[in-house]
């Protein structure tokens, strides 16, 4: 009751906190990894190296995380707005939905120039429209957003199963996925575009949707913080009577939030079909849209923190694969176990450290 | 250790406080008397509320000794508090509405797994209190059918029933008509002749002149002057809490109305639950004067303001702000009358008027922030928001005068100050003020009420509602009194006063 929260200094709050509650997720990491009989320090070399030893390794970890910063802005944008969007998996689903049929429809006709840039289109609008529902049912209905978001994921889910099972299935098929894209629509991957520019790298699944997930940071940074609207959206989430009372229309704001929110997790698709698959497939957002939450939540919603943090995850995800692959005793769920510490601690134990910190800095100055 | 003097009440000893950076009380010693009642004055932030919560358990001491009787005790929560014969009246009443008076009184004081015997106890208990301190209640009505008179009653019995030997009050009178004061006061008279000792908490210093045996004053954290109250009065006091001259009655020039800039008839409004918060209203508001909304709060005075600017919309008759009619099937929106000239100094800043975890500079536009020139080409120009908010902070004397330190971070009297200079600055048509000077030190009182004035003598039309009738007699020019959700009466300033008003504020109709 009587606790009362300091402010720490801006550095303490961005570096110094998240970078304590990391440690304190590996040291626990750490003693389970002892418990199972692996030597936690050989675990941890493995995990580094698997995510940035080599040029291979960086390059998937930036895949990853080119998916975790789409998922972390479209959440921190919902939050800014007092909104908890935890639908972004649904939303890209559908995004990537919009995404295969504006291929599958137009790729015979378009070059590359036109197509991508319709395809990407095409993934936000339908990740856009995907949130615009709960959205359009709180603002209008009185539904909560929580509730109708989480059960859009599985109707968007079931939704997707139908229709790659019986309508865009390639003829003749056995496997749920569509015809493969054409060549115009294939986003270049990274080490083609640095060969062009004569840099050699090992090729990896990262492909340039990286530069368009940091160009969304950007105009996320410019919306929220630098025109009015992104100023009315804060105010509303911060303060709804507020908002009001400044003349900001809670109804329409919420769909601005919500549909904004949506057409950034729809960037996932871009990053998995047009950049990886080539195809439209089954699953592809396989979770990305719920660590998306723990992503926004590490990056305190700005999205220079939602890059580091996206980085974080990203180097967790590959450098996991690699554990998993290398020591037989740590399975593909201890890795998912590794992330989850790492969540809860980043996340729901994010004020553990605070008065340890606050103590240290109050002995020394 | 024990001294030889008979020990007082309370005595606390070189008491410190700090929040972050906040040095909320300084090393504060001082005696409270068995048996008499004892004010503490100072203006908001002077820390008297962080000090009486210390002694209540809330907050625990960063240094300091507390003594009840002569003797060191350690408080760790309203528990300890509590068995050491201190009870806490709070400002905002923390009563059950659905339950009857004894619930809440045996409320966390059940005596047992099953109420019924706990129940009679307290029956005969609350009988023998009323008795002795002159507190008729009846036991079994719900608080939500009780005046807040009563319920305040119900509040200082609840305390008496736990066995408080030693009765804080924090602001007891903020919620109630000047009458239901004056029985306030009569009730801590009865409890200090009957040997309960009383600190009152406040800082009308009306009520601590006519009531109180012993006056405190505090300021910036510190004791800075003890008074046997018969031997202080009203200007020293206010001298002494603000630390210089203060003055509360202004010269005004007799005001010269021009047209008429809001017209309202028969305006009513009825809530989600059927409630008819506003009841045919009908009056107007003329440039250059100001009319005054008085009434004890909760009846009507929030939704009138709603309305006005354009928050809810009317559901019977209409208004007229600047020419534009508004009613149920032309409605209009705070952005809308915002354009048509009308600004608005909300009643609670902190929920409406600003967003405290933006910077001093966002709150400066809040409303304003997609006009020019904060706003060109649909991007916030960030130096010009800045070099406004510095402009308004100079103009409206706001300390301190940092654009870019978080509206939180302002005391309540600067927070205030920086929204009325936001309203104001763009020579608003008509303005409306909620509660202008709440919870806003005595030195910006006297800064606000000279700004609305000259606003009213530049042509201004000036809505102020306010619960503070001292503010409603010194500001306006006429002086309208609502009750629930009607105005039963209407004066002139200059024929009115505290008597008359609070009739009609309690119900009675003007003649």
């Amino acid at each position: 009751m009587s606790a009362t929260r300091r402010p720490l200094p801006g550095w303490v709050e961005i570096g110094l906190l998240p970078l304590a509650n990391v440690a304190m997720a590996f040291l626990l990491v750490g003693l389970i990894v002892r418990v199972i009989g692996v030597d936690p320090v050989h675990a941890l070399e493995l995990l580094v190296l698997g995510a940035v030893g080599s040029s291979e390794s960086i390059g998937y970890t930036l895949y990853y995380a080119t998916n975790f910063i789409f998922t972390g802005l479209a959440v921190a944008v919902a939050f800014h707005a007092g909104l908890f969007n935890i639908g972004g998996e649904g939303q890209a689903y559908i995004g990537g939905l919009g995404c295969g049929l504006a291929v599958l429809a137009l790729d015979r006709y378009l070059p590359g120039l036109l197509m991508i840039p319709l395809a990407i289109l095409a993934s936000a609008a339908f990740g856009a429209a995907w949130a615009a529902v709960p959205a359009w049912m709180q603002a209008w209905r009185g539904s909560h957003i929580v509730i109708t978001t989480i059960m859009f994921n599985f109707v968007a889910s079931a939704l997707m199963v139908y229709l790659m099972v019986n309508v865009l299935i390639a003829p003749g098929s056995m496997t749920p996925q569509s015809r493969g894209f054409g060549a115009s629509a294939a986003v270049p991957s990274m080490q083609a575009a640095l060969q062009w520019i004569g840099i050699a790298v090992a090729p990896s699944a990262l492909n340039l949707s990286l530069l368009l997930a940091l160009l969304a940071c950007v105009g996320v940074w410019i919306f929220l913080w630098h025109t009015p609207w992104g100023y009315g959206l804060r105010t509303m989430g911060h303060n709804p009577e507020a908002a009001l009372y400044a003349g900001t229309n809670l109804k329409r704001t919420t769909m601005l939030a919500m549909c904004l929110s949506g057409a950034l997790a729809g960037g996932v698709a871009v990053n998995e079909l047009l950049g990886v698959h080539h195809r439209l497939v089954l699953d592809f957002a396989a979770g990305y849209g719920f660590t998306g939450i723990a992503v926004a939540l590490m990056g305190r919603g700005h999205p220079l923190g939602i890059v580091l943090a996206a980085l974080l995850f990203g180097a967790l995800q590959q450098g996991g694969a690699e554990l998993a692959f290398e020591i037989p005793a740590i399975t593909r769920e201890m890795v998912v176990v590794i992330q989850g510490l790492v969540i809860l601690f980043s996340g729901a134990l994010v004020h553990l450290p605070r008065p340890w910190l606050q103590a240290l800095l109050a002995r020394k100055g | 250790m024990q001294e030889l003097t008979a020990a007082a009440a309370i005595e606390l000893r070189g008491i410190d406080k700090s929040f972050g950076s906040v040095h909320a009380v300084r090393g504060v010693s001082l005696r409270i008397e068995r048996g008499g009642i004892t004010g503490i004055v100072g203006e908001n932030g002077a820390g008297k509320s962080t000090l009486m919560s210390i002694l209540y358990g809330l907050y625990r001491a960063d240094a300091g000794e507390i003594l009840v009787d002569g003797r060191a005790v350690e408080m760790t929560g309203p528990r300890d508090a509590i068995g050491h014969g201190i009870g806490m009246v709070h400002q905002h009443f923390m009563l059950v509405d659905s339950f009857t008076v004894l619930e809440n009184l045996i409320l966390g004081a059940e005596g047992g797994p099953l109420l019924a015997g706990g129940r009679a106890a307290a029956r005969t208990e609350l009988a023998r209190l009323a008795r002795e301190y002159d507190l008729t209640v009846d036991p079994d009505a719900r608080i939500s059918d009780l005046s807040v008179g009563e319920q305040q009653r119900v509040e200082i019995l609840k305390v008496l029933f736990r066995g408080a030997r030693i009765l804080i009050l924090d602001e007891p009178s903020a919620v109630l008509t000047p009458q239901e004061t004056d029985r306030l006061l009569e009730i801590l008279r009865v409890l200090r002749d009957r040997g309960v000792t009383v600190v009152l908490i406040t800082h009308k210093l009306r009520e601590i002149l006519s009531v109180t045996d012993k006056v405190i004053v505090m300021r910036r954290g510190e004791v800075v002057a003890e008074r046997p109250t018969s031997e202080t009065g009203a200007e020293e006091l206010a001298e002494l809490m603000v630390g210089r001259k203060v003055r509360f009655a202004f010269d005004k020039a007799p005001s010269r109305t021009g047209e008429a800039r809001l017209v309202v008839r028969n305006l009513s409004l009825v809530d989600g639950r059927r409630v008819r918060v506003l009841d045919d209203i009908s009056f107007e508001v003329r440039a250059g004067e100001i009319v005054g909304v008085a009434g004890v709060s909760g009846n009507g005075q929030t939704e009138l303001l709603q309305v006005l600017s354009g928050i809810r919309q009317p559901t019977g008759g209409a208004l007229e702000v600047c020419g534009r009619k508004v009613d149920a099937s032309h409605p209009a929106d705070p952005a809308e009358m915002r354009g048509l000239g009308v600004a608005h100094v909300p009643e609670d800043r902190l929920r409406q008027g600003l967003v405290p975890a933006f910077l001093a500079s966002e709150t400066a536009i809040l409303g304003y922030q997609d006009r020019e020139p904060f706003c060109h080409n649909y991007l916030l120009d960030g130096p010009a928001v800045g070099k406004y908010c510095a402009e308004l902070m100079e103009r409206f004397d706001v300390r301190p005068r940092t654009p870019g330190l978080r509206s939180s971070s302002f005391s309540g009297g600067n927070q205030q100050k920086l929204i009325l200079a936001r309203e104001m600055a763009r020579h608003p048509k008509l303005l409306l003020v909620g509660q202008p000077t709440r919870g806003v030190d005595i030195g910006a009182i006297e800064f606000i009420r000279r700004e609305l004035i000259a606003s009213r003598d530049s042509g201004c039309a000036v809505l102020v509602v306010s619960v503070e009738l001292e503010e409603i007699l010194s500001l306006a020019d006429r002086i309208l009194v609502m009750s629930g959700g009607r105005i039963v009466g209407e004066v002139a300033a200059a024929d009115a006063d505290e008597r008359t008003l609070g009739l009609m504020m309690a119900g009675a109709r003007a003649a």
